[in-house]
């Protein structure tokens, strides 16, 4: 395989990436570029992200072999990278922190964020207590009714909490009001956006910045286990944690990668977010990616279980690696990310996110099929406790 | 020639400024689009701009976003945008229209097909809020070879370096964006927009137009006698969705009053 460098310098990954935005952003996204360009290799910026990745956040994050979960399945061995015991439990912080110390650099005294479920909100909230920082989160109407209580964490770390009530009042919707905010307030505001999509530099800085997961990785599974995976597993909404994972074994090309969608109800049912299965290429949020949309160009409202999945597009990145070939992309329904929620919970004690059950949901499926000295490795991006409510609900409990 | 350097030509004989109105296609409902079209002209419109509603308009306020969303919920489609524009031409053959919009729209229909199609009905350019010129070749290629003109924006944050390209991509004319923001915001600062125009203008011989910020006759006559174009968009959008069934005759008449203002400076030497 050729030496793997993308984006090119407008941000695109072959026919996707690049800046797809209003004129009037365009001048801030410079600004951002060259900060990012000039700190991004700067020994002081490094130091201090390592600093707080290792002192704030907790990592490493380790590697765990699930071994009664893969007794019950009788073929490969799978093992977890641990991102759920990060501070605030999940990978959404490692990102975070890196374009807090960008903003800081750049002199932004003010952040804000958009949010599904609200980690990346409740990321971005802590973050901004720790450095002083006026924060203002944006979030669909619908995902603050149905995310009361991470509402209220990032109202307690000192966040503004700002309820969009626009088009479907959902994730995409507050990623429109975010940009809104961002080019009315271009002088004082940094936008920090949760995922690798957006315009670019935004999908390679939120990718460099979540390779730490990949990195870590590459170094723990030789030590555990004598060799690298078979396949790395991970999670694909907007694509974050799995670009995370994935980036570093690109080049490994004996290492499948694999991304799990969200396929809701089911492909066929129409109810799904799984845009790298079902979608078509377009243009949304400053970039050109696979998108869920309807035959005129218009964005379709998704379904999943698991909010942080529930998105229309997916990082440009993923685009291409699944035209390339090099990852593979694949769904389950909600059901078999429930299945695969419980299933770690009795088995192995860890509450896995929704999000990242999907991921464990694709690896119970290939296990059974492979061979004991077989190793799959599942990227379980964050925990469960934010789920609760969702998964009581499903099993008729009301608290 | 095309339509919209012939319109410009001729007010500049007249020592004029252009009017360009902006409305939602098909908000607040399909029927009224071709009627409200001509009654802009009426009013006083040198050039339509004609919105493509899409589900996700970033760059808009919330007076075009609830626009958009009416069109919306009434299925309007890019096609359908394109076919009140051919139905208008029925009848009026000199104001160009534009299209303005988002890309997704575009790239669902296929750009090529896009051109053909606008060419076909009779539209005169577009504005395609999400295609920065870094991303546009393609569509002025296209659109160039239609002889249909690719209208770019341009911020109080361009630098130089950008009005250069863009002076040079971009045809028709150029809308500078007077306001950080989104559209429907704030107020303007005449002083200082006459300060970026003059700027713009070292760089291109495209007339400039300016919005954002607009909303009555006496900032559109101030903004008038410093830029080629005076667009207006969120106010107009305001008063079609405030006058129901109304809303041809108030939108003429908040336009021809705003028409009267700005021809109250008109350049005699000029004319």
């Amino acid at each position: 395989m050729q030496m793997y460098d993308l984006p090119d310098r407008l941000g695109h990954f072959g026919p996707y990436g690049g800046v797809f935005v209003a004129e009037t952003l365009i001048d801030a996204l410079d600004e951002l570029r060259e900060a990012y360009e000039k700190y991004q290799h700067d020994p002081e910026f490094k130091k201090e992200f390592a600093y707080e990745l290792k002192h704030y956040v907790g990592r490493p994050s380790p590697v765990y072999h699930a071994k009664r979960w893969s007794a019950h399945f009788g073929g490969a061995q799978v093992y977890l990278k641990r991102e759920d015991l990060n501070h605030t439990g999940a990978h959404k912080i490692n990102n975070v922190i890196g374009q807090a110390m960008l903003a800081k650099r750049m002199g932004k005294p003010r952040v804000i964020a958009e949010t599904g479920a609200g980690q990346h909100g409740v990321a971005t909230a802590t973050i901004a207590a720790r450095y002083g920082m006026e924060c203002v989160v944006y979030m669909g109407s619908e995902d603050v009714r149905r995310q009361a209580q991470n509402v209220y964490r990032m109202k307690l770390l000192g966040a503004t909490v700002v309820p969009v009530e626009s088009g479907s009042r959902t994730l995409k919707d507050a990623l429109n009001e975010a940009m809104r905010d961002w080019v009315t307030n271009i002088e004082n505001t940094y936008y920090i956006i949760g995922t690798v999509a957006g315009p670019h530099p935004y999908p390679m800085m939120v990718r460099d910045f979540q390779s730490v997961i990949g990195l870590e990785a590459l170094e723990q599974m030789p030590e555990m286990t004598g060799r690298q995976p078979d396949a790395v597993i991970a999670c694909v909404g907007g694509g974050s944690n799995a670009m995370g994972i994935f980036h570093p074994y690109i080049e490994h090309e004996q290492v499948r990668l694999i991304g799990v969608e969200a396929a809701g109800f089911g492909l066929e049912s129409g109810k799904h977010a799984a845009t790298l299965m079902a979608g078509k290429p377009g243009v949304l949020h400053g970039n050109r990616t696979y998108l869920l949309q309807d035959e005129n160009g218009q964005i379709v409202e998704t379904h999943s279980i698991s909010a942080g999945l529930d998105y229309p597009g997916v990082g440009p990145e993923h685009a291409y690696l699944k035209d390339s070939g090099r990852a593979e992309y694949v769904a389950v329904t909600d059901d078999e990310a429930l299945q695969a929620f419980h299933d770690l919970c009795r088995l192995e004690g860890i509450i896995p996110a929704l999000e990242s059950s999907h991921a464990l949901a694709y690896a119970s499926k290939m296990a059974p099929r492979m061979k004991p000295d077989q190793i799959l490795l599942v990227n379980l991006s964050g925990r469960g406790d934010k789920d609760m409510h969702t998964v009581a609900e499903k099993s008729g409990i009301k608290f | 020639m095309s339509r919209i350097a012939a319109a410009f030509e001729q007010l500049k004989a007249q020592g004029r400024k252009a009017l360009i109105p902006f409305i939602t296609a098909g908000d607040p409902h399909p029927a009224m689009t071709v009627p409200l079209m001509h009654a802009l002209v009426a009013g006083g419109a040198d050039v339509i701009e004609l919105g493509v509603p899409f589900s996700d308009p970033m760059a808009d306020g919330p007076v075009i976003q609830r626009a958009s969303e009416r069109a919306l919920a009434q299925g309007v489609t890019l096609k359908q945008v394109i076919d009140f524009t051919e139905e208008f031409r029925k009848t009026n053959q000199h104001t160009p229209v534009v299209l303005m919009g988002y890309a997704n729209p575009i790239e669902a229909m296929g750009m090529e097909q896009f051109a053909n199609r606008a060419k076909a009905a009779g539209v005169d350019g577009a504005l395609v809020v999400d295609y920065p010129p870094e991303e546009a070749k393609k569509l002025v290629q296209l659109l160039d070879a239609r002889a249909l003109d690719t209208i770019f924006l341009l911020s109080p944050t361009t630098r130089d370096a950008r009005l250069r390209q863009v002076g040079e991509l971009g045809r028709g004319y150029l809308y500078y964006v007077s306001l950080k923001g989104v559209t429907g915001a704030g107020n303007i600062d005449v002083a200082e927009v006459a300060q970026r125009v003059n700027h713009i203008r070292t760089f291109t011989g495209l007339p400039v137009g300016v919005g954002f910020g607009i909303r009555d006759a006496e900032s559109a006559r101030r903004v008038a006698e410093v830029a080629d174009a005076v667009v207006i968009g969120s106010r107009l959008v305001q008063e079609i969705i405030d006058a129901g069934n109304d809303a041809p005759a108030r939108v003429q008449a908040l336009l021809a009053g705003i028409r009267g203002a700005m021809d109250s400076i008109v350049d005699t030497k000029a004319a």
